[in-house]
């Protein structure tokens, strides 16, 4: 029974690295640019959405305030991704590919000490320097649910449910719109892709997008679970995140929710069995596994096609 | 695909008719080398143009000058009317499209999904459009399904759709690059070697293609090596030799020219491929 709850567990912290990894899959299957300030996306999004909540409903926990919050959430992570593409990333495109690396790095150093040295600078809002309380909201937190025995946080629910209603949009838009099509072209040959008439730096921008809108969803869900969020927290979400899409497969978008669910239930079950400060361990070290065994990940490396 | 084999309309006919696309002392040099030299070429509305030459003469290299790949040292190229703007987007945008001589389709994508991407440039609902699924988005998403089935029909690949290009056979998968190009509503049409690797039945049917095409209104420029095929097909003919324009005409006057037998016999037609990116 021990087990299965941890089978639960880590599937919930396999949801939450699952929909950041999908941010480093479709930007790298599009540009093969590894975005490592992408968990400061995911970090801007809990802060958006708590932003919004601070902004407009404070003292309020009713449930209809989270769909609100969800929206500031994606709006504050798609902006910050898609201004992050169009100054830092696209003079670049063309540079050397240690060039766009060393930026992401720079952009999230810039973003952390942006949230920390100014959120608290903005009138009405808490100072960033330490842990900020996240809401807490009618039906998404409060009591577990108990089945059969386990335990369902109702955090965990809610993520578990948004990676599913995401991926299901997220095939639906790569696969059935042009858009979707027009990722997969320039993913698998660019430059005809050019010459078939798409306007690649607009498709390049769209990927940014959607790889911030599903951080941004995780970044709320991660304030639910844990009541609490930081400026620090993207760093390792961000990292695990990127180990989730490598053991996937990178470039492959069925391989980040695979790739996210695998390491989350890793994590979990390395926890039950062993000392739980080793879970990183055990995460890092299954990378390096797959990396000697199966660089192309468990899913296989691909561009954004047949996600 | 139809059988009926349309007769090319007579050179003058078609030279009578306005001019669609004009390439005027065209250039293009890589550092020292000078790959295409002053070239001239007009095409006339509905006139299928024929563009010969040994290996190296230039060829696909004047095509990626015409399609905004490349742009060209010096010259300029004005397509309907219009100077040909410097990306090759807004090149296909302006109304012209190509093939490869080396297939470059999206190979892990179905056909219809191939030519559904050459629609991009022609319907206009942005992504918000699209998540939000307005009417709009499943109007026009209709409309380009239907469309791109259309094409592919008119290429002789109706019931292949759903396959991926990269499993379809090779005459099928340059049938597929016509169509997605095609799907972009050209008004010219530059085919780089659209026979290469198909057999004698297939290049025939690719000449009845061609002239449907050419019968739709629109202007074909065709890059080929089968003399036999060119000289059947085009209005007129030009051969490039060493990145300059040697003989300009009718196939009968390109065809005996003694410049042009003699460029043939005495270059290198020997190598098949020939590689000029």
């Amino acid at each position: 029974m021990d087990l299965l709850q941890q089978l639960v567990n880590g599937l919930t912290l396999g949801s939450l690295y699952a929909l950041i990894a999908v941010g480093y899959t479709v930007v790298y299957g599009i540009v093969q640019l590894i975005n490592f300030a992408h968990g400061e996306v995911f970090m801007i999004g809990a802060f958006g959405g708590l932003t919004t909540y601070l902004a407009l409903f404070q003292g309020t926990t009713a449930w209809w305030t989270l769909p609100i919050m969800l929206v500031g959430a994606v709006a504050a992570s798609v902006l910050t991704a898609v201004v992050m593409e169009r100054v830092a990333y696209r003079p670049l495109r063309s540079a050397p590919r240690l060039a766009p690396l060393i930026t992401a790095i720079g952009i999230s150093v810039f973003l952390q000490e942006l949230v920390r040295l100014f959120y608290g600078k903005i009138p009405g809002l808490p100072d960033a320097k330490s842990r900020l309380p996240f809401p807490r909201i009618d039906g998404v937190t409060g009591p577990a649910f108990s089945i059969g025995g386990l335990d369902f946080q109702r955090p965990a629910l809610f993520t578990m449910g948004s990676l599913a209603v995401c991926a299901a949009f997220l095939w639906w838009f790569i696969n059935r719109t042009k858009q979707g099509r027009a990722m997969q072209a320039v993913s698998q040959d660019p430059d005809t892709a050019r010459l078939m008439g798409i306007d690649v730096d607009r498709i390049i921008v769209t990927a940014f997008a959607l790889g911030a809108a599903l951080a941004a969803i995780a970044g709320v869900a991660q304030g639910l679970q844990n009541n609490n969020i930081d400026f620090r927290m993207g760093f390792m979400a961000g990292l695990k995140a990127f180990t989730a899409a490598v053991l996937g497969g990178i470039g492959n978008v069925a391989g980040a929710v695979v790739g996210g669910l695998t390491l989350g239930v890793v994590e979990a079950l390395a926890s039950q069995l062993g000392p739980t400060a080793w879970k990183d361990v055990w995460a890092f070290g299954l990378l390096i596994l797959v990396l000697v065994f199966r660089p192309q990940g468990i899913m296989g490396a691909r561009v954004v096609d047949r996600a | 695909m139809s059988t009926a084999t349309t007769a090319p309309v007579p050179a003058a006919a078609a030279q009578d008719s306005p001019t669609i696309l004009s390439a005027r002392g065209v250039t293009m040099r890589f550092g020292g080398l000078t790959a295409v030299n002053k070239v001239d070429m007009t095409v006339h509305e509905g006139e299928i143009v024929g563009l010969i030459g040994p290996n190296g003469a230039g060829k696909t290299t004047f095509f990626n000058c015409l399609t905004g790949l490349y742009k060209p040292t010096e010259g300029e190229v004005w397509l309907a009317g219009a100077e040909l703007p410097p990306k090759p987007r807004e090149v296909v945008v302006a109304g012209m499209a190509r093939t490869f001589q080396n297939i470059r389709l999206f190979a892990n994508m179905t056909a219809l999904e191939n030519v559904m991407v050459g629609r991009y440039c022609r319907t206009s609902s942005g992504p918000l459009t699209s998540i939000l699924r307005g009417p709009k988005f499943r109007r026009e998403e209709e409309a380009t399904r239907a469309r791109a089935q259309e094409l592919l029909t008119f290429v002789g690949l109706g019931g292949k759709g759903e396959h991926l290009a990269r499993n379809l056979p090779y005459g099928d998968q340059r049938r597929l690059e016509i169509a997605r190009a095609l799907a972009t509503d050209p008004k010219v049409v530059l085919l780089d070697e659209p026979t290469a690797g198909m057999n004698p039945r297939e290049t025939e049917e690719c000449k009845d293609l061609i002239f449907k095409i050419r019968d739709n209104g629109m202007a074909v420029v065709v890059i080929e090596h089968d003399m036999k095929f060119i000289f059947n097909l085009c209005d007129r003919v030009l051969c490039l030799v060493r990145g300059e324009l040697l003989v300009e005409g009718d196939p009968g006057t390109v065809q005996s020219d003694p410049r042009v037998v003699e460029a043939y016999i005495g270059g290198s037609e020997l190598d098949d491929e020939e590689d000029e990116h």
